[in-house]
């Protein structure tokens, strides 16, 4: 008998049908948003805006944290409300970065962070050592929030914390988290937060290639996010949590821990949600507690409700949608935003349970018999 | 809590008392109610034994104890000579051997039947490994076997939850099957099932004894009859009476708690 390589299962977890879309989609992120940007003068009706570049990128960015809540919630049963504190663990952790390559160029031409100044700090805090590398920096992006996730569901699920009290916890989680970074003692810049960035690498931040990289960059990590995404919901470990998530009682006397594979998928989750953070930060040009607000939070999972849960592509649309929603909404009429987020989401919740894929999957259903009758 | 994991593989169970199952005076009780009241059981190697008891007797929450469900407030509980059940995590006690199958059938509704088999197979079950696993050929032989003796080989890509109540109950026989434990604990395994079923079954758990042990909960006496192995039956946490289903029939203490109602 011989083993397909590991390599090889991985990718064909994506079907070849999910392998055409994201060529497509790399074809236009990668491509043709990139050359409409850069190589078409502004005025001409090709020309692809800054505002526009910037404004997919952060959506790029959501689409992967919406695809992470996904994996936890929509495949393990497991709601959390306080992604959106990985989300700006991830982003302050490159923002530091960020901070150090303003260099002497802030408003008080000094070393240390203009905020650090104000508050009359003479040297960086300890846990600032190493910031003013790219390297140390994406360390950070990759360590602290998977950290705080691992410790914080070890002792959830350990004790065995479920359903809407852990929903609860989290979100008394992001809030505690949020508190905390306000306070200007901290060391983050208080409520300001980071902002003012300068460069990446020493190259200018807002200089329309960067935009494009950055842009780039987020573009190929959701793409990386789904492929990981689909090779785990479909092996063995993601059908152990589609079983805890039906009868975790069941999965415990079969043999298997769940609180191990609860923890793996979790951590992982927090993970993507803090390079997330990382790839947005630099793109909007600030980072600050308010990222951490339990209605961020909530935001996240009405992202992947909407769009529907357990689906993967679902989640990334759901993301655009209520985006491009709020975008529009914020401009046109700002009152009313909140309101058409909370009727979206009643919407979702009486009529679309499985968000708009599954509209879309009944729908096709739905045709297909139809078709079938007449034949 | 140690992973199930983590921990080596257990080593055989000891039987060198040709006893697998031994309960010494568990007792257990809720917000002062005693379910279980120093509860004494001994449950041979290779034995088919039915347990019997008017509802609320502890027959459940004997199981519970068992399998690390619900933990005793005191007494003894080992599998073989050296395995002390009342340390143990659920996850541990399946490792260990001792498989249940739930008064309320107890399946992954959302996954196919293949699927639930599948996750029941007796294998490593950390989470690093089950990254990483895929179905060979042995196993998928092995799941495709058991679907044929729980007659569902033709239902094997159906949904589980939209499987009959009696369907259901032979899945979850399925997936015992499938994990191969030295113990098995059954609790009402054919309640819901039509006749005919019923007989299957117990010739299937016939089959069973002697290689595997067998504790059978159940209210139906003609099953019991068709068993026929030693009974014990619980009354308000403790044994009433044990011996062979005549015996205990006729068992005047029994027959004024259970049998004469
Ligand atoms: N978690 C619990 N909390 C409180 N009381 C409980 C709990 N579990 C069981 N009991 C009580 O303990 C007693 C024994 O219950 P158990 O389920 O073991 O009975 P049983 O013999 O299995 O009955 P049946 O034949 O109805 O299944 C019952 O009175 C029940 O109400
Ligand atoms: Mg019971």
């Amino acid at each position: 008998m011989n083993r397909t390589p590991f390599i090889v299962r991985f990718l064909q977890a994506t079907p070849k049908s999910g392998w055409i879309s994201l060529a497509v989609f790399a074809l236009l992120t990668l491509v043709i948003i990139p050359v409409l940007h850069l190589a078409v003068a502004e005025g001409s009706a090709f020309h692809v805006s800054s505002y526009v570049v910037t404004l997919v990128g952060k959506i790029l960015c959501y689409a992967i944290v919406a695809v992470a809540m996904d994996l936890i919630w929509g495949y393990a049963g497991i709601l959390s409300l306080g992604h959106g504190l990985f989300f700006a663990l991830g982003g302050y952790a490159f923002g530091m970065y960020l901070m150090r390559q303003i260099g002497r160029d802030g408003s008080y031409k000094a070393d240390l962070p203009d905020f650090m100044v104000f508050l009359d700090w003479k040297e960086l805090p300890w846990y600032w050592t190493g910031s003013d590398s790219f390297i140390w920096a994406a360390v950070l992006v990759l360590v602290v929030p998977a950290l705080v996730a691992f410790a914080f569901g070890f002792f959830a699920f350990r004790s065995r914390i479920k359903g809407v009290y852990f929903s609860i916890i989290t979100q008394a989680m992001t809030f505690a988290a949020m508190l905390l970074f306000f306070r200007n003692e901290t060391g983050f810049g208080g409520n300001n937060g980071f902002t003012d960035f300068k460069r990446i690498l020493g190259h200018s931040i807002t200089s329309p290639e960067m935009r494009v990289t950055l842009f780039g960059l987020s573009a190929l990590m959701l793409m990386a996010t789904l492929v990981l995404g689909r090779y785990i919901v479909t092996s063995k470990f993601g059908r152990v949590l589609a079983a805890i998530r039906d009868a975790e009682s069941r999965v415990m006397f079969l043999g298997y821990n769940p609180l191990y594979y609860k923890l793996a998928i979790w951590t992982l989750s927090a993970l993507l949600c803090g390079i997330a953070g990382a790839l947005y930060v630099p793109q909007v040009g600030i980072i600050n507690p308010g990222e951490m607000s339990t209605a961020n939070s909530i935001e996240i999972a009405i992202w992947v409700a909407v769009g529907g849960r357990a689906t993967l592509i679902g989640p990334v649309i759901g993301a655009a949608i209520v985006n491009l929603s709020k975008s529009f909404f914020t401009q046109a009429f700002p009152e009313y935003w909140l309101f058409f987020l909370g009727a979206l989401f009643v919407v979702v919740t009486l009529w679309l349970p499985n968000g708009v894929v599954g509209l879309w999957q009944q729908m096709r259903q739905q045709m297909q018999q139809k078709r079938r009758a007449k034949a | 809590m140690s992973d199930s994991g983590h921990m080596l593989i257990p080593d055989e169970v000891d039987l060198s008392h040709n006893v697998i199952l031994y309960l010494d005076q568990i007792s257990v009780s809720f917000d002062g109610f005693k379910a279980l009241n120093d509860l004494t059981l001994t449950i041979d190697a290779g034995e088919l034994r039915c347990i019997i008891g008017p509802n609320g007797a502890g027959k459940t929450t004997m199981m519970d104890v068992i399998t690390g469900k619900t933990r005793a407030d005191k007494g003894k509980a080992f599998f073989g000579q050296t395995i002390n059940l009342r340390e143990m995590t659920e996850p541990e006690i399946a490792h260990a051997g001792i498989g249940r199958k739930f008064q309320k059938p107890t399946i992954f509704e959302n996954l196919t039947v293949f699927e639930n088999l599948e996750l029941a197979m007796k294998m490593d079950k950390r989470a690093r490994t089950s990254l990483f696993a895929w179905l060979d050929d042995a196993g998928r032989d092995k799941v495709l076997d058991v679907l044929r003796q729980i007659r569902l080989d033709g239902e094997s890509e159906r949904q589980a939850g939209l499987l009959s109540h009696g369907q259901k109950q032979w899945l979850e026989i399925g997936m015992l099957l499938m994990q191969d434990p030295k113990l098995l604990l059954l609790d009402e395994p054919v309640a819901g099932m039509t006749d005919d079923e019923t007989a299957r079954t117990g010739e299937l758990f016939k089959s069973l004894a002697g290689k595997h042990s067998l504790v059978v909960v159940e209210h139906d006496m003609a099953f019991i009859e068709q068993l026929g192995g030693k009974v014990t039956v619980l009354h308000e946490g403790s044994v009433l009476a044990e011996g062979s289903l005549a015996t205990v029939q006729n068992d005047q203490r029994v027959i004024e708690v259970y049998l004469g109602r």
